[in-house]
């Protein structure tokens, strides 16, 4: 009874014009055979160790990606999941420039931008933004919400007179839904929810076409998701965004992307529409993901459950590195690294798909 | 009569500016071999309520009123010595984050033989045996060989395998569980989330189940508690509470899960934040973001209404089972009460 009620007056979600896969646009970023690793082992001195009386060099990596190819298209919101230790976040960062390719090429509207000397960067970081994690170590605590909206502003743009700054803040304020009167205060002074808000606005505030957004909600709570989930949805209607979008939130995926990137110990196994990924998952490691979304509404899970854990990146498996998990993996499996074949929705990374000993 | 009854709990914590409330008038039973969820948001007391049970609240919070009843022992004025005698032993927890409860400078069976020695007489090699066994039950793979490990040589997934082995080492008949799977990823979770349910049920262990995920909640537990700003203000079987909520905010807080809405388009949010502790507003402290709300809801906490097999704390439930008419603050032109409109965006500034 009453929640009948109250079901039909909360549920007037309109649904909205957003970007469907079917009309994607030109390519915005290209990410070409994207290598990132990181050094275990120090500076030159402390590689060099004594093995059977002989002086040895020896240097051991962390190896966060080996070898991703994405194209993301203008409009869009690909999303890119996986679990800790994947290289997602590597993968934004190296996008963003704020980590530099151990290998491969980031293209940014055809410029290559990886290799770009600062000074030539700063048009390209305009139109780029970063949104962060934690709002909790991300906002200045130092500076007034004014400030620190104001500082990209002022550092981009630094033709802009006083009162076209304080305009533009004072939209972007209000666009992500914080009332401009309180540009005074500090961060400390809202919660997790609001400042989230002020680093989108922060993103917002040197109208870029692309932002990366590192799981800008994993840190907040359920009803605080929704409200920068949508926020984060109008916003790319009304500046026509594109979104690269991190997150280890399958349902999130579902709702928010337009297509979806699945990583695995720094490699790319599936790439697919949203859509397309969720009805008919290829690679078995999207499977088994899939299989393991705590879902609402059915009683008996039916989980796919990988034998033993995710493998170390400093030591890479031979093959394909899902292979010590994966149920269909065989002697190909073990020697031969797939490579990204096109189905039918999108691309997929797995001999036995290719085979077609699963379907 | 109730395995465990908690009864009119209230808990607060002296701070300089003034008494934090953090649990207001909680109470909810537990059967033996029952699970049951405790769900909020951050703020909303579950980790409270869970610690207090097992009466690990330490200064400046403490027990103001109402009492905790195990097995018709009352547990909130227990001598130290005695809740140490069923703390860890007939009641046992598992914390959030396996790096930090497990002792990093001990084998993982040393502390295993550690607890069980804690509460019974019994040799090292019986220990160990046990110790093994319970291993052997949460599917570590070479259980011999992890009793001589360290916890940082052991992944996540393992570690919180281990923890619940040790919570289970005693054959307890509650295990208190708080946001056991958070720190892990979604597929150790899943896996982690079976295996305590398996060992509940074979067992017939009770699990208290704190978390903020409906998800988990709906696959493990049997009945529900939602929590805000430190009262409870639903509960009820589990199914119903998910497929049929009745008070605002349980209503809010699924419709807002990304997987109850279409693919794209809005999602159901609720408006403003959980109100700090110290500033909760009077009435309903879930006024200030609830659609419904009337002037009743303004100036006087809700009582419990009953409403078929759930308990719900709201001033309109409570009308509605009576049959009267509710006029909520917020009316459209035709006096229809709330519809969800752009007021949804503004945040309600405490």
């Amino acid at each position: 009874m009453s929640a009948a009620i109250l079901k039909e007056a909360q549920s007037s979600s309109q649904a909205s014009p957003r970007m469907d896969s079917a009309e994607l646009g030109e390519t915005l970023v290209e990410i070409r055979d994207l290598e990132k690793r990181f050094s275990l082992s120090g500076d030159f001195l402390e590689q060099l160790t004594f093995e059977k009386g002989r002086l040895r060099r020896k240097q051991e990596y962390v190896h966060a990606i080996n070898g991703v190819t994405l194209d993301v298209k203008r409009g869009e919101a690909l999303c890119v999941v996986g679990e800790s230790g994947c290289g997602k976040s590597t993968v934004a960062r190296t996008v963003m420039g704020l980590l530099k390719p151990s290998g491969g090429e980031v293209r940014f509207d055809g410029t290559r931008i990886d290799n770009m000397a600062p000074r030539d960067l700063l048009p390209y970081r305009r139109r780029m933004q970063m949104i962060f994690q934690n709002p909790y170590a991300s906002l200045n605590p130092r500076m007034t919400i004014q400030q620190t909206l104001e500082e990209p502003l002022r550092f981009h743009q630094p033709t802009l007179k006083d009162g076209e700054v304080r305009d533009k803040i004072e939209e972007v304020m209000r666009s992500v839904g914080i009332d401009p009167d309180w540009g005074k205060r500090f961060a400390h002074e809202f919660s997790g929810g609001q400042r989230q808000r002020i680093s989108i606005a922060r993103a917002l505030a040197v109208d870029p076409e692309f932002i990366v957004a590192d799981e800008p909600i994993s840190a907040l709570d359920v009803s605080i998701q929704a409200q920068v989930l949508n926020l984060m949805m109008e916003a790319q209607e009304q500046r026509n965004l594109t979104y690269l979008f991190i997150t280890h939130d399958l349902a999130v995926v579902e709702h928010f992307g337009t297509r979806v990137a699945v990583m695995y110990l720094g490699t790319l196994c599936e790439l697919a529409d949203t859509r397309s990924l969720f009805a008919r998952p290829r690679h078995p490691y999207t499977q088994a993901l899939m299989s393991a979304i705590p879902r609402l509404h059915d009683d008996k899970p039916n989980h796919i459950r990988l034998e033993g854990e995710v493998p170390t990146p400093v030591n890479l498996p031979s093959g394909c590195v899902f292979h010590g998990r994966c149920p269909h993996a065989n002697q190909r499996c073990r020697t031969e690294i797939p490579r990204l074949i096109a189905t039918d929705t999108g691309q997929v990374a797995c001999h036995a798909v290719e085979e077609g000993r699963i379907d | 009569m109730a395995l465990l009854e908690v009864n009119n709990l209230d808990v607060r914590f002296a701070m300089r500016g003034g008494e934090v409330r953090a649990l207001r008038d909680v109470s909810f039973t537990l059967e033996r071999g029952e699970r049951l969820g405790i769900v909020g948001e951050s703020g909303a007391g579950k980790s409270v309520a869970a610690f207090t049970i097992l009466n690990l609240i330490a200064k400046p919070g403490y027990i103001a009123g109402g009492e905790i009843k195990f097995d018709g022992e009352v547990l909130n004025t227990l001598k130290p010595k005695a809740m140490q005698s069923i703390r860890g032993n007939r009641i046992s927890m598992i914390f959030q984050d396996p790096m930090m409860t497990l002792n990093p400078v001990l084998t993982i069976g040393e502390q295993m033989i550690e607890c069980l020695k804690a509460h019974r007489r019994i040799s090292r090699k019986d220990a160990r045996a046990i110790a093994l066994h319970k291993l052997n039950q949460v599917f570590i793979p070479s259980p011999e060989k992890r009793l001589d490990q360290y916890p940082h040589e052991l992944s996540g997934g393992m570690r919180q395998r281990i923890i619940i082995a040790i919570a289970l080492l005693l054959d307890p008949d509650i295990i208190v569980a708080d946001e056991p799977t958070t720190a892990l990823d979604v597929t150790i979770q899943a896996e982690i989330m079976e295996l305590l349910l398996l060992l509940c049920e074979k067992h017939n262990v009770g699990l208290i189940l704190i978390t903020h995920d409906l998800g988990v909640v709906s696959q493990v537990t049997q009945r529900t508690l939602v929590m805000y700003a430190g009262r409870v203000i639903e509960q009820g079987p589990t199914r119903e509470i998910i497929n049929d909520a009745q008070h605002p905010y349980t209503q809010g807080l699924i419709n807002a899960l990304p997987q109850m809405a279409t693919p794209g388009s809005r999602l159901n949010q609720i408006r403003g934040s959980m109100p700090t502790l110290t500033k909760i507003p009077a009435g309903c402290a879930f006024n200030p973001r609830c659609d419904f709300a009337a002037n009743i809801c303004l100036e006087k906490v809700p009582a419990f209404a009953h409403s078929g097999n759930c308990k719900v704390a709201c001033h309109m439930v409570d009308a509605m089972v009576a049959g009267e008419r509710w006029t909520p603050i917020i009316t459209d032109a035709n006096g229809n009460g709330a519809t969800p409109t752009d007021s949804h965006r503004t945040e309600v500034n405490a």
